[in-house]
């Protein structure tokens, strides 16, 4: 038997009677990260890792049981060997080993290899077979590193103190990246943040994530001025009752679909800044071949692309992950 | 160029009219004129020739990476531009690429060294772009790769846009003379009045279009007046004011004009702003015979001597775009200029006038034109409105006539330029409408891309007696009605229900209904369903009805019927 299968439930490691980022409460799900789409209420154990604990709780109740591994800390767990290693996404991200009989299959959940200074950085680890993400699975998608980011936005901001700079962007990880990659490059402005970010945001400070000082935006006096200030907040703001309180914002988004001209425009957004915590094309292919991986399965987004792509021009035996039965 | 592109960075990055038209006039009012008239030319989206297809800078690019066909073409069709698709694979080519290759040529390489200098646009457009385009094939590999490397990356979407042509950026041809007017304190209709020959990408023609007013021109020669446009009936307010002010007449289906008679010949404009003599050279000859200095404003439109309904608007359109039209098509599709108003009269401009002082001179020359061509030119019928309640029966006796609806003029309002409210309204007849069945989607550009927006809707053809046997029909596309959360809402469900993938076409589960509003149908050889419509678009989701339970062909011929009566 394969040592994942897909159900309807999510993958399921049946040596570790375990799902990886169930869709639906299980007895036992394996976390690779925080994000909503991937930690799902209602499970009777939660394993993940200790820098993800705090968020985690936070958005699934205080009152789950959960288990937390360091990374690369070895658990057996029924048959298989599980360890989380770091994934380079958010604070907290893993990718998960699972060893079943000297076999190692390792899922990546979301992963980046550009630095992040808000997060451990990617860590390679050699498997058998790889189920890797594909967001950004084409070539037009490729990263500049953080501080030319961090440096643009600067630009923006500072370049334009007449009116309050809006930057929409996740309210988990890509928020406190935005302010650790500032932070980076020597800014010590005070930021701004939307309540959704600021909740997000206490965790980071928790473990000590070096980033630029923040405030909520509600503790500040209603009349107090805003131009030129900074202010963060998640994508669902932009254009609700929430963005009154800023008279003629310019407005931005940071996000990895800011590559194209068309979905920045389409989104209404004045600016773009190409920012992602997902891996690139150049960043997925890396990561497939430093694997040394035999055979992978790819997810989300372009997986038909990335599948494709590997199989006849890298010649590695690749697959939607639909086909692992 | 860097200002230029600045510009187009500002341009791009703002939402609001009122702040593009003030980057507009700040940029015009500075930039030298060799290179405003450039950067008008493009802002205009003025039809340039291509220098370099988009196909030829992928060959460039595709030549020395790995990029298989297929991977190229998903790109494209998740950007949706082929010149931003180049601009954003430009990294994966000098990956693989030690340096920028050295160019030995005597007429590229000099250009090329220039780069780094940032040389103004007008260098570009006429030095280096076109010498460009010109290298043979070898060459202009290598002295593409070149250039890109000398350009920096946030730069190659521009530069790949003004050798690929079609450069739109979303600034609307208003605002550019909004623009200009304020950069040149001049009034908006005379800049309309000044863009409407053709842009030359000229310093003496941008000093000409910024220049101070002059006073009192008589003979414009070949420039066309700017139009007056129509809008919508809106009834509420209308139907309060004394119907007696109001002059009705038919609105016609074919292509408006204006004709000018001067000594030095005769100017038909389309109000594309484009000189169409050569497609219809009998109205040509027909206004060879009026007075010189009058200028006419109306409908070029297929009709047969001595018949009382015009010819499809099929029919144009075989005329439409022609240089030379044979004997033959000017039998089939004949044509006549139905003239509805008279802007200048033997040398005066009447356009202050009120319209029943120029409907009155007008009528003068239908009676003394002459010679055998002379049956081209056609009255535009008209009356006074009596009072509200006939407006519809109007319409319909209108429709029944053959054209798409009525014209409202009110009787004293002078002849403005472009689309101002309140003096002259449309009021077309109810559109007809067919529920048809989605059946095809593909994603569209621009701002839709990787969105999927371009529809494919299909009729049933019940023909067979057995019903197993019935099929659905390609019949129409359309590509607008929907508001942006239903076309989110239709997206993610295109995304779930696609069969089969035809390139960047996804063939859907046969499900969804849509009512198609179109103005006009007729026959035709070239669709799948035998029949063709105008302007074809959603008016509705349907989402209380079946597929099962949408229109057939059959429906349609009917309509045909309705319509045509001598179709069958």
């Amino acid at each position: 038997m394969s040592l994942l299968i897909n159900t309807a439930e999510g993958l399921y490691c049946p040596a570790a009677q375990a799902w990886i980022d169930p869709h639906r409460p299980v007895t036992r799900a394996l976390i690779t990260h925080a994000h909503a789409d991937h930690a799902k209420p209602g499970c009777d154990e939660y394993w993940a890792t200790t820098s993800s604990a705090g968020i985690l709780r936070q958005r699934l109740g205080q009152s789950i049981n959960l288990r937390t591994l360091n990374y690369k800390q070895q658990q057996q767990i029924g048959n298989a060997v599980v360890s989380f290693h770091s994934a380079g996404h958010v604070l907290g991200s893993a990718q998960i080993r699972l060893e079943v009989n000297g076999e190692v299959w390792v899922v990546t959940g979301d992963y980046k290899r550009c630095p992040d200074p808000s997060c451990e950085p990617f860590d390679p680890v050699p498997c058998d077979v790889l189920i890797t993400e594909a967001t950004f699975a084409l070539p037009i998608y490729r990263w500049s590193d953080g501080a030319t980011l961090a440096h643009s936005i600067k630009e923006w901001w500072q370049g334009d103190r007449s009116r309050p700079s809006l930057l929409f962007c996740y309210a988990f990880g890509k928020a406190q990246r935005v302010m650790a990659e500032l932070a980076a490059i020597g800014v010590d402005d005070e930021v701004l943040l939307h309540g959704a970010v600021e909740t997000v945001t206490r965790h980071y400070r928790d473990l000590s994530v070096p980033m630029v000082p923040s405030r909520p935006v509600s503790e500040l006096p209603r009349k107090e001025s805003l131009a030129g200030r900074l202010v963060l907040a998640p994508p669902s703001a932009h254009r609700s009752s929430w963005m009154r309180r800023f008279p003629a914002p310019q407005t931005a988004f940071a996000s990895g679909w800011m590559a194209v001209r068309g979905a920045r425009r389409r989104k209404g957004y004045e600016r773009g800044f190409v920012l992602s915590d997902h891996a690139d094309w150049q960043g997925l292919i890396r990561t497939v071949k430093e694997s040394g991986a035999q055979r992978v399965y790819v997810t989300h987004g372009q997986n038909d692309v990335l599948a494709r792509y590997l199989n006849e021009v890298e010649g590695i035996q690749a697959a939607p992950l639909a086909a692992l039965g | 160029m860097e200002r230029f592109a600045q510009l187009i960075d500002a341009l791009d990055g703002c939402n609001g009219s009122k702040r593009k038209v003030e980057l507009l006039s700040t940029y015009l009012a500075e930039v030298p004129a060799n290179d405003g008239c450039w950067a008008l030319n493009l802002l205009l989206g003025e039809r340039r020739k291509r220098l370099i297809t988009g196909r030829r800078l992928r060959e460039i690019l595709q030549q020395s990476t790995s990029l298989p066909d297929w991977l190229f073409e998903d790109c494209h069709s998740h950007v949706g531009d082929s010149a931003e698709t180049v601009a954003l694979l430009w990294p994966q080519l000098r990956d693989k690429l030690p340096s920028s290759p050295s160019i030995q040529d005597s007429g590229i390489s000099p250009l090329l060294a220039r780069v780094p200098e940032s040389p103004p646009l007008h260098w570009w457009m006429e030095s280096l772009l076109p010498s460009l385009a010109h290298c043979d094939s070898e060459l202009q590999t290598q002295a593409m790769t070149a250039l890109w490397w000398a350009v920096p990356e946030e730069r190659h979407f521009l530069l790949n846009k003004l050798l690929t042509g079609g450069f739109r950026i979303g600034v609307a041809r208003g605002l550019v003379v909004k623009g200009v007017a304020a950069a040149f304190a001049l009034e908006e209709t005379t800049v309309l009045e000044r863009l409407m020959g053709d842009i030359e990408p000229t310093a003496s023609w941008f000093e000409q279009l910024s220049a101070p007013l002059d006073q009192k021109r008589t003979n414009r020669g070949a420039v066309p007046y700017p139009f007056f446009l129509a809008s919508p009936l809106q009834p509420d307010g209308l139907c309060d004011t004394d119907p007696h002010t109001w002059w009705i007449e038919s609105k016609w289906d074919g292509i408006r004009g204006q004709l000018i008679r001067r000594e030095e010949g005769v100017f038909l404009w389309s109000r594309g702003e484009e000189l169409i003599n050569t497609s219809f050279p009998e109205l040509v000859a027909m206004a060879e015979r009026l007075p010189a200095n009058t200028v006419l404003d109306g409908e070029v439109i297929c009709w047969q001597k001595e018949q009382s309904r015009p010819l499809p608007f099929a029919n144009l359109q075989r005329r439409l775009g022609r240089k030379r039209v044979s004997l033959k098509l000017k039998e089939e599709c004949p044509v006549q200029f139905v003239a509805y108003d008279l802007l200048e009269d033997g040398g005066t401009d009447l356009r202050d006038q009120p319209l029943t002082i120029r409907l009155n001179k007008l009528s003068e020359y239908y009676r003394s034109i002459d010679g055998p061509e002379a049956w081209r030119l056609r009255r535009s019928e008209g009356e006074v409105l009596k009072n509200w309640e006939v407006l519809d029966e109007l319409r319909l006796k209108a429709g029944n006539g053959g054209a798409e609806g009525l014209m409202l003029k009110e009787l004293q309002s002078p002849y403005l330029a472009g689309r101002k409210r309140g003096f002259w309204w449309k009021h077309k007849l109810e559109p007809m409408t067919l529920d048809g069945v989605l059946i095809y989607a593909q994603a569209g550009s621009g701002r839709r891309a990787n969105l999927f927006t371009d529809y494919t809707f299909a009729l049933w053809d019940r023909r067979s007696d057995d019903p197993a046997d019935h099929q659905l029909v390609t019949f129409a596309k359309a590509y607008s009605g929907l508001n942006d959360e239903e076309i989110l809402t239709l997206d993610r469900w295109i995304r779930r229900h696609t069969r089969e993938r035809f390139g960047p076409t996804r063939v859907v589960d046969p499900e969804l209904v849509f009512e198609i509003g179109f103005e006009g149908i007729q026959q035709s050889k070239r669709h799948k369903c035998g029949l063709a419509v105008r302007f074809p678009r959603i008016l509705r989701w349907r989402q209380d009805r079946s597929a099962e339970s949408a229109d057939s062909l059959h429906n349609a011929e009917q309509l045909l019927l309705q319509r045509q009566p001598n179709a069958a």
